[in-house]
């Protein structure tokens, strides 16, 4: 490709309160419609808007999580539009003092870091949702989201493939869920996504013309937009053609971007201070105690896991995706004598059973402690592989600890060469061929004598002792 | 024989002593009203049955509250503040049929004194007026004389009080509203300063420079409702966290040794002169009582209008974007698209001096504008802010007219809307300044009210009411009023 792609993102977060930005309105998702309303989130005649503290220490504390400078003095302006989702007929939200400035964060791309700069956070209010009828007959408003606190993070134009896209926006998620900012469900909308994508020939500083892509409401389907629309980009350049400013929309069915409205289209917001709320003044205090609140972040515990733990990057980087897998990992860590064999059960048997059950990994009933005295009982040789698999998928259904279902259910590996020595006899005695080819040296037939060694046992036996057992009968 | 002219404290004295009851009260008043709103449309709508109740209930705060002279007497609001049930609707007709779920917090907290609402009042629509014609259901008259605007916007609540059908009502005042139709009225009008009063239920019309204060007919009733309404309230985060002064205690009688500020841009060209003559005759009765007389300047002043005419369309073009029709009052029919639902309904729903003004703000605040338009005029809103306070290093109140103009016949207002700007030049620099100030009637020429201001510095209405308390009780116009209406407050 002659071309280089540049994208910008425009990510929206539902900061998690319990009620609205300006009222005491409930914020919980998937209420009956406009159940969670109020006069003044409805823009009743007469209503004032009083900011709620908690939306102001969430979002402070994104933008200093995402290494902003921060505003200690800002204000709320008005932005000014008619559309039936916003009740007073304008939003309220930041123009040109945004509580955060000139931030960044890190992703990695094929091993490498990168810093993707981050423009502006700033915080405003959400607006309410149209739900259009599929008979033609009319649209609806639903007022629940009305007045539900969001940031918005606009990132520099410093990203060059879809790919990097979806990192950047995974990372966000990551930093935001981390900070307990945001959970950041994009199948909620609590996380949303519109990208500014361009293309200029490699080697040209001045940026092409951009299109904005809207709609896209997964990570996947973000990268896939932008993919297409990389190409269409591309397609088009090369024709010749000339790249028309506008707003597209991702179009899920088909995996492409349609035209929305064009540039001449856009809005004058005649944005102004907001006059009904004072000037936003942060002290010192309050913003000790956000920097305070922000814990380890991805990056970091991904650096300290690969040096503390001697864990690979990837497993690294999946067990930091989420701060609750990444503390579950850190604590089990910290109690076993191999970590790396803690992050393979938990990236492996764990996350798929999780996967499989369709919860997340918070609904996981099972303790660190519990979970590395797994990996301890696996170490010492009380239990072997097999069994321990047996014993998490036990542990995990029913939140006991290890110990007792090994003893509830007589699982305990049976290394003791008495015990093992009567049944191998057996085994031997009912397999001469077996017994033949171990003796004329072919090591691997022994590895059937061990099978049915497991299977007279339960799977019980220790496979190590079992097989020097057999061995030593054979060939004394 | 109950007069509410006789003032507030008349009024629970003859309650306490079982002369009347709270049920009388309201009888008088809706009795009244019924007499005289057929000449002077004060009311849009009263609200006799709810009234009645109220007065029920109330009855026993009378006796058992002695420190609550508001309890178990009447109150009119204008029409652009919300109480809970009943209809609001600024005197337009987007709003007709609108019936809040919430009540304002300074009637709210008029009713937890005991007070007992009438009915809703008259005003220019949404508040943008000086002459209550352009309402959009009727105007109003002035009790002085019918063949006269009573001033506006609260032109409703200034002859209702003045008409004796209420004993006080509650105003806003965003460039003069309550201060010019209490001139006009012959009543006392208190605008305090902004952020002493919630504006919580208060239907926004320029939300930086709105306030609401009392009209009654005495400094003293003035004090006392301002200290039922004044205060910090949760609802409204422009609402001053400080502390509430003792208003009524602060009446002293005396004014010696105060500074009075008299500025030559209030009192020159552009005054009528028997305004000027009235107004300089009480600045004179003030001096004679002990005050000392201080020339100041204020020589931004007249961009004052200017700056308004920019600032409060601005404000007002997106407050009243809410009215579209989609939720609540009056929808245009037969809407093709949800474009022209807007256009209709908005067209159709407001009056020509509100449409004029969205017209304007929308202009100030477009992109390429802005900078030039509003963000100037704000700018020079801070120096006509910092103009008050250098005078107040050297006074503790000001003096000047509060209308240039005496009170002029009904029609008579001009089709250019900018002279009709012109005559809110006294009082929109306090808006613009966030003070508080009072009018207080001074004489009456050619039959009709003339009111002098006193304006006071950021939430400092103790001093202003104490000056206007210690002029009221010296000043002709009681014998004046006395001769007209044949009772007088004191």
């Amino acid at each position: 490709m002659t071309y280089e792609t540049v994208i910008g993102l425009e990510v929206h977060v539902e900061l998690g309160t319990k009620s609205k930005i300006f009222c005491s309105c409930d914020t919980s998702f998937g209420a009956p419609p406009n159940s969670h309303v109020c006069p003044v989130c409805m823009g009743s005649p007469g209503v004032l808007p009083v900011l709620n503290e908690e939306a102001l220490r969430l979002g402070m504390k994104a933008a200093l999580a995402l290494n902003c400078q921060v505003r200690t003095d800002s204000k709320f302006d008005r932005k000014n539009y008619f559309y039936p989702d916003s009740p007073k007929a304008y939003q309220i939200s930041q123009y040109d003092e945004p509580i955060g400035e000139q931030g960044y964060v890190e992703i990695e791309v094929n091993g490498e870091k990168k810093r993707i700069g981050i423009t502006r956070v700033h915080l405003e209010e959400d607006a309410g949702k149209l739900n259009h009828s599929p008979f033609g007959d009319g649209s609806f408003v639903d007022f629940n989201r009305v007045g539900i606190p969001l940031i918005e993070i606009v990132s520099e134009p410093d990203l060059r493939t879809p790919e990097e896209a979806r990192l950047y926006l995974e990372q966000i998620k990551a930093i935001m869920q981390y900070c307990e900012v945001s959970e950041c469900k994009m199948e909620e909308g609590s996380l949303r996504c519109d990208a500014n994508i361009s293309l200029r020939p490699y080697g040209q500083e001045a940026f092409g013309t951009k299109a904005e892509i809207k709609n896209m409401n997964s990570f996947r389907n973000v990268e896939r937009g932008l993919e297409f629309e990389q190409q269409r980009q591309e397609k088009a350049l090369t024709r010749g053609e000339v790249i028309v400013q506008e707003t597209r929309r991702f179009d899920e069915a088909t995996g492409s971007t349609i035209s929305m409205r064009g540039k001449e289209d856009a809005h004058d917001y005649r944005y102004f201070p907001d006059p009904d709320l004072p000037r936003i003044i942060v002290s010192d205090a309050f913003l000790t105690a956000c920097q305070e609140e922000i814990p380890e972040l991805p990056a970091a515990k991904r650096e300290r896991f690969m040096q503390a733990y001697g864990l690979p990057a990837y497993d690294a980087g999946v067990l930091t995706t989420s701060r609750f897998l990444a503390e579950f990992f850190d604590a089990t860590a910290q109690q076993v004598s191999d970590p790396k064999a803690a992050s393979n059960w938990l990236m492996g048997d764990v996350l798929a059973y999780m996967n499989a059950s369709g919860e997340s990994i918070e609904a996981i009933r099972v303790t660190p402690t519990q979970f590395a005295d797994l990996i301890g009982l696996i170490e010492d040789g009380t239990i072997s592989t097999k069994i321990a698999k047996t014993v998490l998928k036990t542990m995990l259904d029913s939140g006991k600890a290890p110990k007792q279902i090994i003893e509830e259910q007589g699982l305990v590996q049976i290394s003791d060469v008495d015990a093992l020595t009567a049944i191998a006899k057996a085994v031997i005695e009912r397999n001469p061929a077996a017994v033949q080819d171990v003796l004329e040296g072919k090591e691997k037939a022994i590895g059937s004598l061990v099978g049915q060694m497991m299977k007279e046992t339960k799977g019980k036996a220790n496979p190590a002792v079992v097989n020097q057992l057999l061995k030593d009968l054979i060939l004394s | 024989m109950i007069d509410f002219r006789k003032g507030l404290r008349a009024l629970q004295k003859a309650l306490q002593q079982g002369e009347v009851t709270p049920q009388d009260l309201v009888l008088h008043s809706l009795t009244t009203i019924e007499e005289q709103d057929s000449v002077i449309q004060a009311f849009l709508r009263t609200e006799s049955h709810v009234a009645k109740q109220r007065a029920q209930v109330v009855t026993s705060t009378v006796t058992t509250r002695e420190d609550n002279v508001l309890a178990g007497i009447p109150y009119a609001l204008k029409d652009n503040m919300c109480y809970e049930g009943v209809e609001t609707t600024c005197a337009s007709k987007i709003l007709a049929g609108y019936i809040p779920p919430h009540t304002a917090t300074a009637a709210h907290r008029l009713d937890h004194a005991g007070g007992i609402l009438i009915g809703k009042v008259n005003l220019d629509e949404f508040a943008m007026g000086s002459t209550t014609e352009n309402s959009a259901y009727f105007s109003t008259h002035n009790p002085w004389h019918p063949d006269y605007v009573p001033g506006g916007s609260s032109g409703g609540s200034a002859a209702a009080v003045a008409a004796g059908m209420v004993p006080y009502a509650l105003g806003s005042d965003t460039g003069g509203s309550i201060r010019q139709p209490a001139s006009f009225c012959g009543v006392v009008g208190l605008k305090p300063t902004y952020g002493r009063v919630s504006r919580f239920g208060l239907v926004s019309y320029a939300s930086s420079l709105d306030q609401i204060g009392p009209i009654t007919n005495s400094v003293e009733d003035a004090a006392i409702v301002l200290s039922a309404i004044a205060g910090f309230d949760e609802r409204d985060a422009t609402c001053a966290n400080v502390p509430v002064d003792d208003y009524v205690g602060a009446l002293t009688g005396d004014v010696k040794g105060l500074r009075i500020g008299v500025a030559a841009e209030l009192m020159g060209e552009g005054i009528d002169e028997r305004v000027r003559n009235a107004v300089q005759k009480a600045i004179d009765l003030l001096q004679s009582l002990g005050a000392t007389v201080v020339p100041i300047h204020l020589p931004h002043l007249s961009y004052a209008i200017a700056t308004y005419y920019l600032i409060a369309p601005a404000e007002a073009s997106s407050n009243l974007a809410r009215f579209d029709g989609v939720r609540y009052g009056y929808r245009a029919p037969q809407a093709d698209n949800l474009l022209s639902m807007y256009s209709k309904t908005r067209s159709a729903g407001f009056g020509d001096e509100v449409k004029r003004r969205i017209l304007l703000g929308t202009y100030a605040l477009s992109s390429g504008y802005y900078d030039a338009y509003y963000k100037r005029a704000q700018q020079m809103r801070t120096l006509i802010a910092q103009d008050f306070q250098q005078a107040y290093e050297h006074v503790d109140v000001i003096v000047a007219p509060t209308s240039p103009v005496l009170p002029f016949r009904l029609g008579e207002a001009s089709d250019d809307p900018v002279t009709n700007y012109l005559i809110d030049i006294c009082t929109i620099p306090v808006n613009l300044a966030g003070l508080p100030a009072i009018s207080v009637p001074c004489d009456v020429v050619e039959g009709l009210p003339v009111g002098l201001q006193i304006i006071g510095n950021m939430f400092d209405e103790a001093t202003i009411l104490r000056v206007a308390d210690t002029y009221e009780k010296h000043s002709p116009f009681a014998a004046l009023r006395e001769a007209k209406w044949g009772g007088a407050a004191q």
